[in-house]
């Protein structure tokens, strides 16, 4: 479809692109990346003929560029230009007829019914023939772009350049804008070739991409490969980190800011003297937000939590829905539900047992309550029916320190491996098999850490981090079991 | 829009458009011919005219006085004056649309202070070309005004090989402001032709005759059908030379062919009449409120409005105190300007809210 070969040119003699050379196929969704002042307007300026190059060549359907002329290159290209203004007031189907120009024939350009046709279906389509006797001046920027996306549309394009645009668009124009450019790449085979600002979007929408650094092409290929964390750092020179989108298969980058790295004033130690511990709940208020991954009843999964509150309820605590019971609990006594992580327990909270074990550099603080009333053969569970049955083991695990994602996963391992060696300590059984237990159907588990200080790369069982989270867990769970155990004996 | 309703309602009839605008024409031309220090009734008017044009009218019962005054010096002035406010009415329209900006007119262009450089040189040297003979200064002011697009082109593509229209403007501009001081320098310099100079300058239309019809005449017809050639591309390159390019205009060929056009009809009208402001500016942008932007329909409504306007106002520069004249450029400055601030200070509050 497009072709480009050893492209060299700019403004005035001084070349601003340099041996560029890439191929577009059809129905392509092509992206354009680089820092400001890398190339990329004057490059697709070029592509759309309205920039001659000194050397190389750009090929559109087998013939180059400047065979063309400008009604027979409007036939094939059409653009959408970053923001296009008017001084007049036209209307909004006037200047989508416009798009008709290149195919219109004769002296005076007489209207036919198909141009008729094409203009009403490209307003449809963009969502603007709702106004289309609208002043375009009394239009929104959004309204606006989207008229002259309808008009580019007009002209029945082969391919369809964009410059930024996403530009001056609020978020849900944004999409809907991309959205509609993809569905247009699969449904007519619109070769679309985009400039894009915005990493991410990029990464979103386009089948492949080119990166652009000083007027050459650093890397062109898939967006996986091209939006490598080493790779943008260098072209753009700042900080980012890639990570998965949560709901597609597609890269996604983060910023860094300045603020969130090591940031003195904002130290913190997360350690005992932070509970506060009551009959209704055990709650710890950190004064920094914490990187968080649990498994909690608010505020589960991966997250940055600032309150954790184990709270206590009665043995024979039944709700339909937990969840939102639990949120009107925090509501209640001032806790923000977005902020918080919390749990629940049948067991008495004066049984709580906590334990602040301390590393080079780096300390860990578990706080553990333990009921066993519960308790599960791991490896024999298919015995047991599906049941809410009081007696539940809540570890909390925090950790002053900066761990990545892979020790936040170890930690869990390591912290279960642990609890089952201090359930085998105290004998416990499964009530059902009558085997040794693993632990409750009910655990929850967190692990947070400031993400401040000593970088805590691993928390497999005999890392550094690993043998403190092993010991501390190990010890206070021993000591939970054994209270609730003794608190039983009194009563009964 | 405050007049949104009018302007749909006039814009969804382009037939009333044209009705009203050549009403206004020829209400305009009746009344011009009709009043002055002798006045002649309309049906006398038509008579004379219909008479002209063909024979089995009879002109019983018509002053043959009349007759004289209408034929040979009414309709040739009101003539003469509806062709002047048609060129620079359409030849405002077009470079309105061209530059992008409803405040452009063709003397931003520095082509009609051209012509007038023509136009005083051949009376501050008392020029008398062979053959011509007293043609000599509409046809060097003509010349003039080619001659300067074509420097401004010239040097305009020196500066910047894409011709932005913001270099045209600027080098307009500076060629405007050069060509305003050899006017006054030679001003300066002249002795007994100082009022002469001075009333070309303020512009006239009166006791030309029809020669000066005839001279402007081929020019507006060329200059205007130029014009409506290009209506579809003004109407693309009022959305940027750039837009203009990616529809598929032929931007460089266009934007000279009605610089070309623009600056044919803007000399010519200067020859005859003088320098008449104010007409190319405030006559395009009125009509474009009244009956949108499309050029297909702003170029000849304009031209239309353009000639009936001026042909007014020139019945107001001489009727104002009869029996002597206003020059004609006083009284066009002296209604385009405020009704040109008024719109300006609308437009702006419009956008603004």
């Amino acid at each position: 479809m497009l072709k480009v070969h050893n492209l060299k040119g700019g403004y005035g003699g001084k070349p601003i692109i340099r041996d560029v050379s890439f191929e577009v196929e059809k129905g392509e969704f092509f992206g354009i990346l680089g820092p400001n002042g890398s190339g990329k307007t004057t490059l697709l300026k070029m592509l759309s003929g309205i920039l001659p190059f000194d050397e190389g060549e750009i090929v559109i359907n087998g013939r180059p560029i400047s065979d063309y002329s400008a009604k027979e290159l409007a036939r094939i290209v059409a653009v959408l230009p970053q923001h296009a203004a008017n001084s007049f007031s036209y209307t909004v189907k006037e200047t989508v007829s416009l798009g008709r120009y290149a195919h219109q024939k004769g002296l005076f350009h007489a209207w036919t019914q198909e141009d008729e046709n094409l203009v009403q279906a490209a307003m449809k389509q963009t969502g603007v023939a709702a106004f289309s006797d609208k002043d375009i001046q009394t239009l929104s920027g959004g309204e606006r772009q989207r008229v002259f996306l309808a008009q580019a549309l007009a002209q029945e394009p082969k391919i369809l350049l964009l410059d930024e645009p996403t530009n001056h668009l609020d978020l849900s124009y944004q999409k809907e804008l991309l959205d509609m450019l993809k569905a247009w790449t699969k449904e007519r085979e619109l070769t679309v070739i985009s400039i894009f600002h915005d990493l991410n979007l990029a990464g979103l929408y386009c089948d492949r991409l080119l990166l652009l650094e000083k007027g050459t092409i650093n890397v062109h290929n898939r967006p996986n490969e091209v939006l490598k964390e080493t790779r943008i750092r260098e072209v753009y020179r700042t900080e980012i980190e890639k990570h998965p989108h949560p709901k597609v298969p597609v890269p996604q980058m983060v910023l860094l800011p300045k603020w969130g790295a090591k940031d003195k004033k904002m130290r913190a130690v997360i350690e005992p003297s932070l509970l506060d511990i009551k009959k209704e709940h055990v709650v710890l208020r950190s004064p920094v937000p914490l990187r968080t991954m649990s498994s909690g009843v608010v505020g589960s999964g991966m997250g940055w939590h600032r309150i954790f509150v184990n709270r206590h309820v009665d043995k024979n605590y039944h709700c339909d829905d937990h969840r939102a019971e639990m949120v009107q609990y925090l509501k209640k006594h001032g806790f923000d539900p977005l902020d918080t992580v919390g749990m629940m327990t049948a067991v008495f909270l004066e049984d709580v047992s906590y334990k602040m074990v301390s590393g080079d550099g780096f300390s860990v603080l578990a706080v553990v309550t333990a009921g066993v009333g519960n308790a599960v053969d791991a490896s024999q569970s298919g015995m047991h029916e599906y049941a809410f049955a009081p007696g539940t083991i809540n570890t909390w695990i925090f950790v002053n320190g900066e761990m990545t994602e892979e020790a936040f996963i170890q930690a869990l391992m390591t912290a279960t491996e642990a609890k089952v060696k201090a359930l085998e300590f105290h004998g416990v059984r499964d009530a059902v098999t009558g085997t040794g237990a693993t632990g409750t159907s009910t655990d929850s588990i967190l692990v947070a850490a400031t993400q401040q200080g000593k970088m805590l790369e691993f928390a497999g069982t005999i890392t550094p981090l690993g043998k403190l989270i092993s010991k501390a867990v190990f010890e206070c769970t021993v000591e939970a079991i054994g209270k609730t155990k003794k608190r039983k004996e009194k009563c009964c | 829009m405050p007049n949104s309703f009018i302007r749909k309602f006039l814009a969804n009839n382009r037939f009333s458009a044209y009705t009203l605008a050549a009403a206004f024409l020829v209400g305009a031309l009746l009344l011009g011919i009709s009043i002055g220090t002798v006045s002649v009734p309309v049906p006398s008017i038509l008579k004379i005219i219909g008479a002209e044009m063909f024979p089995f009218i009879s002109t019983d019962g018509v002053d043959p006085m009349h007759a004289n005054i209408v034929l040979n010096i009414r309709l040739p002035r009101v003539v003469l004056a509806g062709l002047v406010g048609a060129s620079l009415a359409i030849a405002g329209a077009a470079f309105q649309g061209l530059l992008r900006n409803p405040l452009a007119d063709p003397y931003t262009l520095g082509v009609s202070s051209g012509a007038s450089v023509g136009a005083v040189l051949t009376i501050f040297l008392h020029i008398s070309l062979p053959l011509i003979g007293a043609f000599t200064l509409p046809v060097l002011s003509i010349l003039f005004s080619f001659l300067t697009i074509f420097f401004v082109l010239a040097f305009a593509r020196k500066v910047d090989r894409a011709m932005k229209v913001e270099t045209i403007i600027l080098t307009g501009i500076i060629f405007s402001s050069f060509l305003g001081a050899l006017i006054s320098l030679m001003i300066a310099l002249t002795g007994d032709e100082l009022r002469q100079i001075v009333n070309w300058l303020l512009g006239s239309v009166s006791m030309r005759g029809w020669s000066y019809v005839k001279i402007i005449l081929p020019f507006f017809l060329l200059g205007s059908i130029l014009l409506m050639m290009n209506g579809k591309e003004l109407n693309a390159m009022s959305f940027g030379e750039e837009q203009a390019r990616y529809l598929g205009v032929d931007v460089q060929r266009r934007k000279l062919m009605v610089l070309t056009a623009g600056s044919i009809l803007t000399g010519a009208a200067v020859a005859v009449s003088g320098t008449i402001g104010f007409v190319g500016l405030v006559i395009p942008h009125l009509t474009r409120r009244l009956w949108g932007p499309d050029h297909m329909h702003l170029l000849p409504l304009s031209a239309l409005v353009g000639s009936g306007f001026l042909i007014i106002a020139d019945l107001t520069a001489r009727m104002v105190i009869s029996p002597q004249e206003l020059p004609i450029g006083v009284i066009t400055a002296l209604i385009g300007a405020p009704v040109f601030a008024a719109i300006l200070v609308k437009t702006r509050a419009e956008r603004r809210g």
